[in-house]
C-alpha cells in the first residue's frame, strides 16, 4: 500500500463526484429536504421529532453512500477498469481507501450541513457534542460504503444495485429501534436487529444526542466499527486479481 | 548484453463457462518484435492476453514474462495492457484520467503530454471520455497504457475501427517501441494487418495453426495473402 496511490485513488473519485453536480446536489440537498419534511411532519411534537430527527441525521450518509458506492464499483467492474486497476502497481488497500478517503469527505460535508440546518434552524438539539453526531455520521458513511462495495459484486447490472437499496438498507433502517424501540420488538425480531449493523450505529447516534456516554455507547461504537472492517474485509475478498 | 526471453508460455489451460479455450497451448513471444496474435473472434486472443497480464484464472500450465511468472507483482509496472473495450473513466476528462493513471503508476506528469501526442488526442485533452467517439475513447486507453513506458505491452485490438492514418502512425509507434528493447503483442481478427508484425501467431479455436514471420508462413503454405494461408491450414489439419 502506498500514500502516492491511496491519494491517486481518492482525488480520482472526488474528481468524479465533481464532474456529476446533480449527484452532489442530490447527496447534500435529499437530506436536508427530509429532515425539513420530518421537522413539519412533526409540528407541536417536539418530543418526537427529537427522538427520530437526531439520529437520523447520522444514518443518511450511510443510506448515501451505500448506494453511490455500489454502482460506482459495480461501474468499476463491468467497464473494465477494475481489471486494468489489477494489473497496475495498485494494493487493493489502496484502493478501499482511495474509495474510504473520498466518500469520508463526501460524508462529512453532508453531514455538517444537514446538522447545520436541523441544529440552527430547526430547533434539533444535542446534549453531546454536534461534532461526535458529525463523527459517527461519517464512519457510518464507511459502513455504507464497506457494504455497498461488498454488495456490489452480487450485482451484475445497475437495475440490481438499486434493488439492493431496499434489500439491505430499508430492513436494518426498520429494525434498528428508530421506528420501535428494540424492547416492544417480537423477540425473534430483537435477535434479528442484534445481528444488523445499523442497529449499532443508531444506538451510538442515539447515545450521543442524549449525552449518555456510557459503556453501551462505547460497545455500539466498538460494534459499529468492527462492522465496517469486517465488510471491508469482505468486500477486498470480491476484488479479485484473476477472474474467470 | 543479456537475452532476456519476452514471453514465453507453455502448457497452458485455461477454461471458461465450463468449455476449454487452451488446452495445452505452448509458445514464445520474442522481444524487440511487434508480434501479431491474429485469428477470428472467439479463438481466444483475448483469454491469452489476459493469462499473459496475469488476470485470467487459469487451470494449469506456465506463462513467465521477463523471466518471471505472469501477473507477480514486479511485472505490473512493466507490462501494460489495453482491453478490447476501453478501460477508462468514462465521467472523466481525457487528462484526468491520464493523470490518476501516471499517478498510481508514479511517472512524472511529463508523460502525460507525450502519450497525448503518440495518440494524437492533444486537442481533446480536456474533453469527457463519454463524449468522445469509439476511436478516441479507445485511444485514451491506449495512452494511458503507454503512460508507464512499460517493457512490454499487450494490445487487444488497439486499432479497430481507427482512422487509417491514424492506424499508420500508431502501427509506426509499436514499431519505435519494439526498436527501443519492448515487446509488443498486437491482437486482431483483421487478416491484413498481419503484414504490419514482424512475428505472427495464427489462432485458431485455442490451437496454434502457425507461427513465424508472414513471408515463411506464405512459403509454407504456397499461399498468396494470410487469409489463404488461413484456409490452407485449416484444410490441412481437418483432412
Amino acid at each position: 500500500m502506498s500514500p502516492r496511490v491511496t491519494g491517486a485513488v481518492a482525488a480520482r473519485v472526488l474528481t468524479q463526484l465533481r464532474r456529476d453536480p446533480r449527484t452532489v446536489g442530490l447527496m447534500l440537498g435529499v437530506p436536508s429536504m427530509l429532515i425539513f419534511l420530518l421537522h413539519e411532519l412533526f409540528a407541536g411534537r417536539e418530543a418526537v421529532f427529537q427522538h427520530v430527527g437526531g439520529p437520523l441525521l447520522g444514518l443518511f450518509p450511510f443510506v448515501s453512500m451505500f448506494v453511490v458506492t455500489s454502482i460506482t464499483m459495480l461501474r468499476e467492474r463491468t467497464t473494465g477498469t477494475l481489471e486494468r486497476l489489477m494489473t497496475l502497481p495498485l494494493a487493493k488497500l489502496d484502493l478501499l481507501a482511495g474509495y474510504g478517503i473520498a466518500f469520508a469527505v463526501m460524508a462529512a460535508l453532508q453531514a455538517s450541513l444537514v446538522s447545520a440546518i436541523a441544529f440552527l434552524f430547526l430547533n434539533l438539539h444535542s446534549v453531546g457534542p454536534v461534532w461526535v453526531v458529525v463523527a459517527l455520521a461519517i464512519g457510518n458513511a464507511l459502513l455504507g460504503m464497506a457494504l455497498g462495495l461488498f454488495l456490489s459484486a452480487f450485482a451484475t447490472t445497475e437495475f440490481q444495485a438499486v434493488q439492493f437499496m431496499p434489500a439491505v438498507v430499508l430492513p436494518q433502517l426498520l429494525l434498528c429501534g428508530l421506528f420501535v424501540p428494540r424492547a416492544q420488538m417480537a423477540h425473534w425480531l430483537r435477535v434479528l436487529s442484534a445481528l444488523l449493523p445499523l442497529t449499532y450505529a443508531y444506538d451510538a447516534l442515539a447515545h450521543a444526542i442524549r449525552g449518555t456516554f456510557n459503556a453501551r455507547f462505547a460497545l455500539a461504537v466498538c460494534v459499529t466499527v468492527g462492522a465496517t472492517l469486517l465488510a471491508l474485509v469482505l468486500g477486498a475478498l470480491t476484488l479479485r486479481r484473476r477472474t474467470a | 548484453m543479456e537475452v532476456q526471453p519476452g514471453i514465453v508460455v507453455e502448457g497452458l489451460r485455461v477454461e471458461r463457462n465450463g468449455t476449454g479455450v487452451f488446452d495445452g497451448l505452448s509458445l514464445s513471444i520474442s522481444p524487440r518484435a511487434v508480434t501479431g496474435l491474429l485469428g477470428p473472434n472467439g479463438s481466444g486472443k483475448s483469454t491469452l492476453m489476459r493469462a499473459i497480464v496475469g488476470v485470467q484464472r487459469v487451470q494449469g500450465g506456465t506463462i513467465t514474462v521477463l523471466g518471471r511468472p505472469a501477473g507477480s507483482s514486479p511485472l505490473r509496472r512493466r507490462v501494460a495492457y489495453v482491453t478490447q473495450a476501453p478501460s477508462v473513466y468514462g465521467d472523466l476528462t481525457v487528462r484526468e484520467n491520464l493523470r490518476f493513471f501516471s499517478r498510481v503508476l508514479g511517472v512524472p506528469l511529463a508523460r502525460i503530454e507525450s502519450a497525448l501526442e503518440t495518440v494524437d488526442l492533444q486537442r481533446a485533452a480536456d474533453r469527457v471520455v463519454n463524449r468522445l467517439s469509439g476511436g478516441q475513447r479507445a485511444r485514451v486507453s491506449l495512452a494511458s497504457a503507454l503512460l508507464g513506458e512499460p517493457e512490454v505491452l499487450v494490445l487487444d485490438e488497439p486499432t479497430v475501427g481507427l482512422d487509417p492514418l491514424l492506424r499508420r502512425d500508431l502501427w509506426e509507434t509499436f514499431h519505435r517501441l519494439a526498436q527501443e528493447n519492448r515487446t509488443v503483442l498486437v491482437s486482431s481478427h483483421v487478416m491484413d494487418e498481419a503484414e504490419r508484425c514482424d512475428e505472427l501467431l495464427l489462432l485458431r479455436e485455442g490451437t496454434l495453426l502457425a507461427t513465424g514471420a508472414l513471408p515463411d508462413i506464405l512459403g509454407r503454405t504456397g499461399a498468396r495473402d494470410l487469409e489463404d494461408a488461413f484456409l490452407r491450414l485449416v484444410d490441412e489439419e481437418l483432412s
